[in-house]
């Protein structure tokens, strides 16, 4: 058995000796894709026991390589990040699974730079999920950014180098501008960019604070707040794969990550509760949440309309972080489990479509799930996951985002959440039952035979549904590290 | 013999320079400038590591004391310098081979390497010595020969570059020895550490102070602080790919060099303080400079230009960061000056290997190059990021310092607009990288390929330092902040 300390640096160097490995087979296919799939398996493998580790109350920590006087690379394993390690590194295994059909049916190019950028931003992902300290975690938010650069660009056209200027445009100008601001400021002020139960300022400390606040919140560009958010759609031009893995799970993810970490262990609840510029920013968010659902009821391309939502839905965990109320913290953790399998469901399926009947509008769709019927039923549970409504597992996390808004005393919010919910309904289910209900316009005779993805991706979107299912019927193990999270945080009761 | 190094140190090279002529062979004149140089590089780490054990080294010329002899001093500051001068000149004199022999006729070799050699004698000269007299005389010998090095460029464009940069570079020059004589004039004295003696007692005649701003101004020519920077990116555009390497990681920072010795060893910050407003004209002065290069980068079309301006732009940077007169903006100066010369020397040897495969550096030259030259055009990115300044590169360690300064200051406003101007980085590095990525090639020839293996390494050997001194910035930043504190201690 490893040291613990030995695993931890592991699961940031497995997926970057992946990469040696994957450009090494460049030449075999079949060997690169099982490198990608062994060092996903092993990866899973480290993470969860980690998790074993840290469950049963060991601290598994590392600090090494001072890069600047007092500010070393520090990794420190706490309930959130171990959260959101276990998301990536499982989705990973099944993104790739699911890559694999997609990127040969759809006889991609350049996939070794493909499989290749994608293991370097799961290693980032690893480091930013185990970050002790904010200087470390914007280290590998910027590796990440940089890595899906290639990845959002892939097809090399005109449209996908516009769609990689937004992208990198939008994040790096962000991070930089007031990310990087934000974290030298709080270095300045308090002292220490480490992230500690109860925050780091104390109460003298409020106004720099107060200014801090809404640098850290425009800064993190991955949450997508408006009006930064752009990236986001202009990311879009990518593989389905990355749009699935990266731009519904490990770049967004990390964002709403870092959001909930900054405000939890950098700000503390008691600090965040006080500032006059909270106020301010929830509504912001809260606005987001609502124009964002808005802007995807317009939006006829699929994708486009799956990555609006992914905005709105980006938001609602903001929101709960900035309600600074356990209930909103636990909601927000929670949400990022639970919105990653639904939203990552929904674009494999999206790509599905996309590599089987070459469809991408959604008014192409009617009747399409008379030939892509496990497609079209994935979508449905998928959808119902984003919602909120049993059976999906989105249930949970939007019932505590409400309760905190209640117990916030922001029946606006509450108010705001609800609509968008409705929303939700209203932009993403007519997609799944118009196509069963209605006739397939372009069938023809022989053309009725149900012809769906290739295998892998469709057994990898099929293991997601199952997963927004399960995580309604059991979501136990992940509100347990919520609330560990909680207690990690200093923040006890609800 | 070591306590001879530090006059070993300009000696080497000064004997050097026209031994190039007697070798002559263009291929043994290069390796013979090489060893030179590699000479005067383990002379430099020698010093480094003496100064660090035992404190500033006084070595008096010919056994005669100063203030009648000419004395050179080794200190924290310089023996930093040193170091990163002769470094870099080793590193590009390795690339120069194969660059030289494309871009040069053969007959011409020999000249390249004599101009090399003394340009390099003369800003180690400006380094190790500390007499003011003497800075005049080496920042001429480097001038002429940098003025030789870049009128050997093939396109006759060079002429007039070099010709424009002589022009100025005699201005500049002309005012450093009118202050330098106003100075003798009132104190008698050429050593720098006597002049900070006897310089007080003198404070209130306008003859110092005429002195003094003769002095700032024709220093701040040579390092081509904006506005006086016209000479400096025709002059870089149109040099040999080599020369620009080698004067982009050296010459403006030596200038810096000087500029902070003057002010600080010898005027005494405090004093310029009050009889200039310094640190308003530097504010202003860099953070427009910042600006307006900047802009001018991202619309030039030929990439040695584009990277000029950048390279003026960043020494705005480095006269603001002087400008907020605290030790920790001194030593954000300073671990820049470093970090700046591994950038520029990754990026210029880059682009000459580009110009030896495909003869040109304008932009759309470099279409499609991505998958041409993979090696070369990673080297380009990853020298642009370092300029935008990524984490885990070494400019980020510059902005962290440099942002830090500024904020202990509370000039939060700059704060932003320092912040703001590296995006504009982000714009003039990443127009080259769509040029690169995503266009096709102009002319698919089976020729074009990254250079051969003596170029690259010493381009890679650059890139990992970008990277090395990214993460390990114990060498940067620990002798960058000894000097600050000495300088602001006003030991010298």
């Amino acid at each position: 058995m490893m040291s613990s300390e030995t695993m931890l640096l592991l699961t940031i160097l497995v997926p970057l000796a992946a990469v040696i490995g994957i450009v090494g087979a460049r030449r075999y296919p079949n060997l690169r894709e099982a490198v990608s799939l062994t060092a996903a398996l092993v990866l899973i493998y480290l993470t969860y026991n980690l998790y074993r580790l840290t469950e049963s109350g060991v601290n598994v920590s590392w600090e090494g390589l001072q890069i600047l006087p007092g500010l070393a690379l520090f990794f420190n394993i706490e309930p959130l990040g171990q959260l959101f390690s276990l998301i990536g590194s499982f989705l990973w295994l099944i993104t790739t699974v699911y890559s694999i059909g997609y990127m040969r049916g759809h006889q991609e190019e350049n996939q070794t730079r493909f499989y290749l950028c994608f293991a370097i931003a799961i290693s980032s992902v690893m480091g930013i999920a185990y970050a002790g300290n904010l200087f470390t975690l914007f280290i590998f938010y910027e590796i990440l950014t940089l890595s899906t650069y290639p990845l959002v660009t892939h097809a090399g056209t005109e449209k996908a180098k516009l769609g990689g200027r937004v992208y990198l445009g939008i994040l790096l100008t962000t991070s930089i501008l007031f990310l990087l601001l934000a974290i030298i400021g709080t270095w300045y002020t308090a002292g220490t960019v480490d992230f500690r139960a109860g925050g780091v300022f104390d109460q003298s400390q409020k106004f720099a604070a107060a200014v801090l606040l809404p640098l850290y919140i425009f800064g993190i560009g991955k949450a997508a707040i408006m009006p930064f958010h752009r990236w986001l759609p202009a990311a879009m031009v990518a593989p389905t794969p990355v749009s699935a893995l990266l731009h519904a799970v490990a770049v967004v993810k990390a964002g709403v990550f870092s959001v909930l970490k900054v405000c939890t262990y950098i700000f503390g609840f008691d600090l965040l509760g006080q500032l006059p510029t909270t106020e301010f920013l929830l509504y912001l968010a809260g606005a987001s949440v609502i124009i964002a659902s808005l802007v995807a009821m317009k939006q006829d391309n699929l994708k486009a309309r799956l990555a609006y939502s992914t905005v709105s839905q980006l938001s609602y965990i903001t929101v709960g972080a900035l309600l600074a109320n356990g209930a909103g913290a636990l909601g927000g953790a929670m949400h990022i489990g639970m919105h990653a399998f639904g939203k990552i469901t929904l674009f494999f399926c999206a790509g599905a479509i996309m590599v089987a009947s070459h469809k991408t509008e959604i008014s192409d769709m009617h009747g399409l799930g008379r030939r892509m019927p496990v497609t079209m039923a994935a979508f449905f549970i998928g959808s119902l996951s984003i919602i909120g409504l049993p059976p999906g597992g989105g249930t949970w996390s939007k019932w505590y985002l409400m309760i905190a808004t209640i117990e916030a005393d922001k029946l606006i919010l509450m108010a705001v959440l609800m609509a968008s919910s409705l929303l939700n309904i209203a932009y993403l289910l007519p997609i799944p039952i118009k196509g069963f209900l209605y006739p397939d316009p372009d069938a023809q005779g022989a053309d009725k035979k149900i012809r769906e993805a290739p295998l892998p991706s469709l057994i990898a979107l099929s293991l997601t549904a199952l997963g927004c299912i399960v995580l309604f019927v059991y979501p136990q193990p992940l509100y347990e590290l919520a609330t560990h999270f909680l207690e990690a945080a200093g923040l006890h009761g609800r | 013999m070591i306590e001879h190094l530090p006059i070993l140190q300009v000696l080497v090279p000064l004997l050097g320079a026209p031994l190039c002529i007697i070798v002559r062979n263009p291929r043994m004149v290069g390796l013979f400038a090489l060893s030179i140089s590699t000479i005067t590089f383990l002379v430099s780490c020698s010093l480094l590591q003496q100064v660090l054990q035992n404190g500033t080294i006084v070595y008096e010329l010919g056994g005669w004391a100063a203030p009648w002899g000419i004395e050179y001093r080794i200190d924290y500051l310089n023996s930093y310098l040193l170091l990163l001068v002769s470094a870099m000149s080793a590193i590009v004199l390795v690339a120069s081979q194969s660059s030289i022999s494309r871009e040069l006729p053969r007959n011409r070799h020999m000249l390249f390497y004599t101009a090399y050699l003394l340009c390099l004698t003369g800003l180690l000269g400006i380094l190790c010595t500390g007499d003011a007299f003497n800075v005049f005389v080496f920042l001429e010998i480097s001038s002429l020969s940098s003025y030789t090095l870049i009128a050997l460029g093939n396109d006759r464009r060079a002429l007039t570059a070099a010709y424009q940069y002589l022009i100025m570079g005699t201005i500049g020059a002309t005012f450093i020895i009118i202050g330098v004589g106003l100075m003798y004039m009132m104190t008698g004295t050429l050593n720098m550490y006597d002049l900070a003696q006897r310089l007080p007692e003198v404070h209130n005649s306008k003859t110092v102070l005429s002195a003094i701003g003769f002095f700032i101004v024709g220093v701040c020519l040579k390092l081509a602080l904006f506005p006086l920077h016209l000479w400096l990116p025709n002059a870089y555009a149109f040099a040999p790919s080599i020369a620009t390497a080698f004067l982009a990681a050296t010459s403006t920072k030596v200038a810096v060099y000087v500029l902070i010795r003057f002010i600080f060893s010898v005027v005494g910050p405090e004093f310029v303080d009050t009889v200039l407003p310094l640190q308003e004209i530097f504010v202003v002065l860099g953070v427009s400079g910042i600006f307006a290069t900047s802009i001018s980068a991202i619309y030039q079309l030929n990439i040695k230009r584009l990277f000029a301006y950048s390279s003026v732009a960043q020494i705005g940077y480095m006269i603001l960061a002087l400008a907020i007169g605290t030790p920790l903006g001194l030593t954000a100066t300073l671990i820049h000056l470093f970090n700046h010369a591994l950038m520029k020397a990754a990026l210029f040897l880059a682009i000459g290997g580009v110009v030896y495969r495909v003869g040109s550096a304008q932009l759309s030259h470099f279409a499609g190059l991505g998958r041409q030259m993979p090696w070369t055009m990673a080297a380009i990115v990853a020298g642009g990021l370092s300029l935008i300044g990524v984490p885990l590169t070494v400019g980020f360690v510059s902005k962290w310092y440099l942002v830090l300064a500024l904020l202990e200051k509370g000039w939060w406003p700059l704060t932003i607009l320092v912040l703001i101007s590296s995006l504009l980085a982000l714009i003039y590095v990443w127009r080259i990288v769509e040029w690169v990525y995503f266009s096709s090639p102009r002319i698919v020839l089976d020729e074009v390929k990254d250079p051969p293996l003596s170029q690259l390494v010493p381009i890679y050997i650059l890139v990992v330092a970008n990277f090395y001194f990214g993460i390990d910035t114990s060498l940067t930043v620990g002798i960058s902040k000894k000097a600050a504190e000495m300088l602001f201690g006003g030991v010298f």
